[in-house]
């Protein structure tokens, strides 16, 4: 049979034939940069738009939809986040067919809308591992819209510290014979390093303004309260002592900001110092360096960067990852699989935890996605390299067969009422008719119950790993529900019983003194203190200044 | 705005005259507590003035494990409150319950 076996490697020939036409050459001038994505990019393609929860291509997003309908439409997107306004407006100009993703975050009500409406088809909510999976199997971008720091005059990228998602989508795209169009901030002469070679990069335009990064992962401190800091002292006595953790994730939350700000101080005191929380897959928290400052921390391998880390992080290249050049290299799919299969623990909250201790974020009227959170907060199922910490819950987990195997500590930290009252458990989660009304095959659960070994709530640690029937995973988890309606209908002997066998513990059962949980623990209290820890090489953004 | 009240009999007296204590703030989100002596020896009187209506079950629920827990008598607590979780509640009412307890008249 006689196959033409080149037609993609064609294809890429005219598109970047037509691109160098339209925009007059491969670095683009800012004005051509709509007359050169018209001419590369074709009805139906499947497109990433590059962005995260922190850095975003938001002037070729903003170009793309700016396009003409009547040139690029029925697309498939296929991105990490769906979080600007101009990747929403180009589904609302009718540009896109389908989307993959993984998040969705501020337009979620927005696009909640649009799927209800009928306007476009959600083919699935991933993680980010998932997603970045798929490139390589049958998602791979037909054009990759990048977001880079800097390009020299070949197409050579410094992408620095926010490196992020860009090589995963580059080397899929690249090497699929895909077109791969990078924003940068600036052109110069020399790069610092080479992140992305320009081999793999056929057109650069330099944008009007520095691309969008979130500075997602800032925590002030001073608004971390009382009941953080009392949860805080449980999951380091109760949970990272017991067990020995040293390789661990933490979620974006203040409960878990309220964590790192205590080992330097209430961990230190109980003599935790180079015992726990030594190696993380972690994003450079600004609540982290009074652990670092201390000598807690060994290795930190980040995601991404965070706004005003850089010169932080770059001045510690023994704990972060720094390059040659002396600025931090992140990478989200390896930091992913990272936390994946080389942490012991991940510990982060949630918005709805229900009596099966399944838990989701999924609110009525808003799809908002996963990101990597199910990558964290699930058992690696793959792993087969032993720890004492994940021995230790492989000993404990009562559902286990003969064969002796470890399992990752998964722990979820709520307080039993959020903000207005509003229950953190609940008897059916919000998920169910969320993925009812979007048409999605399954409910949007976040973690599910099986993958979570423990609960901490102001009430206590509920360790559903040595519960050993339904029924005592129910109670163990209504046994720390609080004042919550699923914890008020707890059955109260069934629940003393658990107690008994240290399946829920108070924290005075920890030797926990919920009186001494004041804020005066905490290591740093404010953004200033932070600042100071760190020699003054922390630069916060303007908003978290008030001095 | 809602006010509360709850009556509990069977405490155990407290042992000398002991000055009253103010516990926590009044801000948003958290409350202040006000433990004074006064009122028969087995009893427990508790005011609650809160700024979120509707809550009174998980007032009462509240309320009935720190007097389990305590068995306070000739006591009267005094509660103003602007939407704190009940976790926040149990804490200060700890915090307030050993203030009272440890000072002297």
């Amino acid at each position: 049979m006689n196959r033409d076996w080149s037609r993609s490697s064609k294809s890429r020939e005219r598109r970047v034939a037509r691109g160098v036409a339209a925009a007059g050459g491969r670095i683009v001038p800012q004005q051509k940069i709509i007359d050169l994505l018209e001419a590369v990019i074709e009805p139906g393609d499947r497109v990433c738009v590059e962005g995260n929860n922190q850095k975003q291509a938001d002037f070729l997003s903003k170009s793309l939809a700016a396009t003409d309908p009547a040139k690029i439409h029925e697309l498939h997107l296929v991105q990490s986040v769906l979080a600007l306004p101009s990747h929403v407006d180009l589904i609302e100009r009718g540009q896109v067919a389908r989307i993959d993703f993984s998040f969705s975050g501020p337009q979620a009500g927005r696009l909640a809308k649009l799927v209800e409406e009928g306007r476009i088809q959600i083919g699935a909510i991933h993680t980010y591992l998932e997603l970045f999976g798929r490139y390589f199997v049958d998602l791979t971008p037909q054009v990759a819209l990048i977001a880079a720091q800097m390009a020299d005059a070949e197409g050579n990228l410094y992408t620095g510290p926010n490196t992020e998602d860009t090589p995963a989508i580059v080397e899929a795209t690249a090497f699929k014979n895909g077109i791969v169009i990078a924003q940068v901030n600036k052109l110069v002469d020399k790069l610092p390093r080479v992140d992305i070679p320009a081999d793999w990069v056929n057109f650069v335009v330099q944008a009007p303004t520095p691309h969008y990064v979130e500075p997602l992962f800032t925590r002030d401190p001073a608004q971390i309260s009382e009941i953080q800091v009392l949860m805080a002292m449980m999951a380091i006595k109760g949970i990272y002592a017991e067990y020995g953790i040293t390789r661990l994730n933490h979620g974006i939350g203040f409960d878990t900001a309220a964590i790192e700000l205590l080992l330097p101080t209430y961990a230190a005191e109980l003599g935790l110092r180079g015992k726990i929380c030594t190696h993380w897959a972690l994003n450079p928290h600004p609540t982290l360096i009074p652990a670092i400052e201390d000598g807690f921390v060994e290795s930190v391998h980040c995601f991404g960067s965070e706004v005003g880390m850089e010169a932080y992080v770059a001045a510690r290249p023994d704990i972060f990852f720094v390059g040659a050049d002396g600025s931090m290299r992140s990478n989200r799919a390896f930091s992913q699989t990272a936390g994946h299969y080389a942490c012991d623990l991940f510990i982060g909250s949630t918005l709805q935890i229900d009596l099966a201790g399944n838990s989701s974020t999924a609110i009525k009227g808003r799809i908002a996605g996963f990101g990597g959170a199910p990558n964290m907060g699930a058992d690696a199922r793959g792993r087969r390299h032993a720890s004492p910490a994940w021995l230790k819950a492989g000993r404990e987990d009562a559902l286990a067969t003969g064969m002796p195997r470890g399992r990752k500590l998964v722990v979820q930290t709520v307080e039993t009422f959020r903000e207005h009252m509003e229950p953190a458990f609940v008897e059916r989660l919000d998920a169910w008719e969320v993925g009812q009304s979007a048409g999605m095959a399954l409910p949007p659960v976040m973690i599910y119950g099986d993958d979570v070994s423990h609960i901490i709530t102001e009430e206590g640690i509920a360790n559903l790993l040595m519960c050993q029937t339904a029924e005592e995973r129910e109670q163990a988890i209504r046994g720390v529900a609080g004042y919550t309606q699923v914890g008020i209908a707890r059955d109260r002997r069934m629940v003393e019983n658990l107690r008994d066998r240290g399946i829920v513990r108070r924290p005075e059962d920890m030797g926990i003194n919920p009186r001494l949980a004041t804020r005066d623990l905490l290591a740093a209290r404010s953004i200033k203190d932070l600042v100071r820890a760190s020699g003054g090489l922390y630069d916060p953004p303007k908003r978290f200044r008030n001095w | 705005m809602e006010s509360l009240v709850y009556e509990y009999q069977g405490g155990v007296p407290i042992e000398s005259p002991r000055a009253p204590v103010i516990a926590g703030v009044v801000g948003s989100g958290n409350l202040e507590i006000l433990v004074e002596a006064e009122g028969p020896d087995d009893r427990c009187t508790i005011v609650v003035v809160t700024a979120a209506t509707g809550f009174g079950t998980i007032w009462q629920a509240v309320m009935n494990d720190f007097v389990a827990r305590h068995k306070p008598g000739g006591v009267r607590l005094s509660i103003n409150d602007v939407g704190a979780t009940p976790a926040v509640v149990s804490l200060r009412l700890e915090q307030a319950w050993e203030a009272f307890k440890g000072g002297s008249a």
